[in-house]
């Protein structure tokens, strides 16, 4: 197969290898110069991105590199770039009390567009992108608010987050359970009577007997005309804003076995500029009081 | 020319060349991986990681099984756009008690490296059963039929004691009390201390608020203490690593 490399001189052709694979042999051209100098320069830039750069393992650490290069730095510098950029705005949102961002129209700006991306990324997956809610999260467009929409509760409401476990702060309320409590003609009752202040179609005759159950059992918290109480968190049960539903299979659901909704606390995950700014933005969507 | 003849020798002989092959491949590895075991640079004392308790582990393996990690990785890179969506870039820390690990470079959900706390149970059970009635425009699949197959911690001794065999320090006590521990970490009324003080910072709650332990539970208990384990308020990462 192998012969000793020889010269085709007739036609100066280059030698071959040669390696001969049934009279097929390979010429032996020498490599082209551009490609050999970008090879040596690779390996030149490869040796010296290692001096460069955190490479080589050492004893107990790799060596780091001459140009003190580190993920974790970069971030942090990233970071503290934009922090820096918008700090006047940042450190005025925090110390301005909120009415009077309102007022200033640069910084109210500043705060409803800087709100509008906290919402869309932390409080969207439940509130909605729009803010309309869903089932069991409440919409954030109307006025109807359980525990106030003036801009003091909605802050404390987004820093403490509601009956929740991670924040000893949160907001607080427990509806008991009525079918331990109530007998189930009580339960049909209570709910016949809440469909009457609801202004809905209801049997009258049973309406009239809940009121008296709905006074004894439901007016500490839901107020004795059922307009609620936001203090606890007690839904307005007059209106026509329902959170999981006003008719009357999810009612006696609910004064069944109760309802629980949970909301995170999120100052620890968001600064205290970033509350205040979704803060801004959810009270200036349309009911903000 | 003499070591390119040299060199023949070894081409000639398919023995002698996978030997040296395998030699080569060595050589690589050593200098590429077995650093990684023992430079300070890569091994960082983190506080408040533990192993997984035994719901949390469960919960864990149905993330396995459904494939959660086809669309959900769970690795927060470095990165300014990825700590302001997910919190603290994730450290190699919090996924060293992971068989396997679930970092992943594929992303059609979110990352979850730190979804734990950042929504409620109900939102789970809701989102778990039908993802579009709380996120409308998301493509991920219903996954309700975890509410109705229900879990009583057999094996979770002989869970705990293979994830033991590949690594993951737990004593024989944990293996022992695994099931009980199983049990108690979705029931608040039980008597759960001695499962706290072997995991500590395990929540104890009925995580679907239905009764029994589904793997609606197993499922949430994990989510929701998932990147909760380190306390950036009171850790700091080394600055440069």
């Amino acid at each position: 197969m192998s012969k000793a490399p020889k010269k085709t001189d007739a036609n100066q052709e280059p030698p071959t290898t040669g390696h001969s694979w049934d009279g097929i042999q390979e010429f032996d051209n020498p490599m082209p110069r551009w490609w050999l100098w970008t090879f040596y320069a690779c390996i030149v830039w490869g040796i010296l991105y290692t001096i460069a750069y955190p490479a080589w393992p050492m004893i107990s650490k790799a060596t780091p590199g001459l140009l003190g290069y580190s993920t974790r730095a970069e971030v942090a510098k990233d970071i503290a770039s934009f922090e820096e950029a918008n700090a006047d705005l940042k450190e005025a949102l925090v110390n301005t009390d909120m009415l009077a961002v309102i007022e200033d129209e640069e910084l109210n700006r500043f705060a409803v567009a800087n709100g509008s991306s906290v919402f869309k990324t932390w409080c969207a997956q439940c509130h909605g992108s729009g803010a309309a809610g869903a089932k069991g999260y409440p919409n954030l467009l109307d006025d109807a608010w359980l525990w106030g929409g003036d801009t003091e509760s909605i802050y404390l409401t987004v820093k403490h987050g509601i009956r929740n476990e991670q924040d000893d702060d949160a907001r607080y309320s427990e509806m008991p359970q009525f079918d331990d409590i109530l007998e189930k003609e009580e339960i049909s009752q209570v709910v016949e009577h809440v469909l009457a202040i609801s202004g809905q179609e209801h049997d009258a005759a049973l309406a009239s007997a809940g009121a008296m159950v709905f006074e004894d059992n439901c007016s500490a918290c839901h107020m004795s005309d059922g307009t609620g109480d936001r203090e606890q968190g007690a839904p307005n049960l007059t209106d026509a804003v329902w959170l999981y539903g006003g008719d009357r299979d999810t009612l006696t659901e609910t004064v069944k076995y109760s309802r629980f909704g949970v909301m995170p606390p999120w100052s620890g995950r968001l600064s205290e500029s970033d509350i205040r700014a979704v803060t801004l933005y959810v009270h200036q969507l349309g009911g903000g009081e | 020319m003499a070591i390119l003849d040299k060199h023949k020798v070894l081409e000639k002989n398919v023995s002698l060349l996978l030997v040296f092959s395998f030699l080569v491949v060595t050589i690589g590895g050593l200098v590429q991986i077995a650093p990684l075991f023992y430079l300070e640079n890569t091994i960082e004392d983190v506080e408040g990681v533990r192993p997984y308790s035994p719901l949390e582990l469960a919960g864990r393996e149905i993330y396995l099984r459904e494939g959660c990690y086809v669309c959900h990785s769970q690795m927060i890179r470095p990165m300014r756009d990825e700590v302001e969506r997910y919190g603290h870039y994730s450290l190699a820390a919090e996924s060293m008690y992971d068989r396997p690990f679930q970092w992943g470079s594929k992303r059609t959900g979110p990352d979850l490296a730190r979804v734990g706390g950042r929504y409620s149970d109900e939102w789970h059970v809701d989102h778990m059963s039908d993802p579009q009635s709380v996120v409308p425009e998301s493509v991920m699949p219903k996954y309700a039929f975890l509410s109705n197959r229900m879990l009583d911690g057999k094996y979770s001794g002989d869970f705990l004691k293979t994830h033991k065999i590949l690594g993951v320090p737990y004593s024989d006590e944990m293996v022992e009390n695994a099931q009980n521990d199983f049990i108690v970490q979705a029931n608040p009324d039980g008597d759960y201390d001695a499962m706290l003080e072997r995991y500590p910072g395990a929540q104890v709650r009925n995580f679907d608020g239905e009764p029994g332990v589904s793997e609606m539970d197993a499922m949430i208990a994990y989510l929701q203490m998932l990147g909760t384990l380190v306390d950036f308020s009171t850790f700091t990462p080394d600055a440069s690593r």
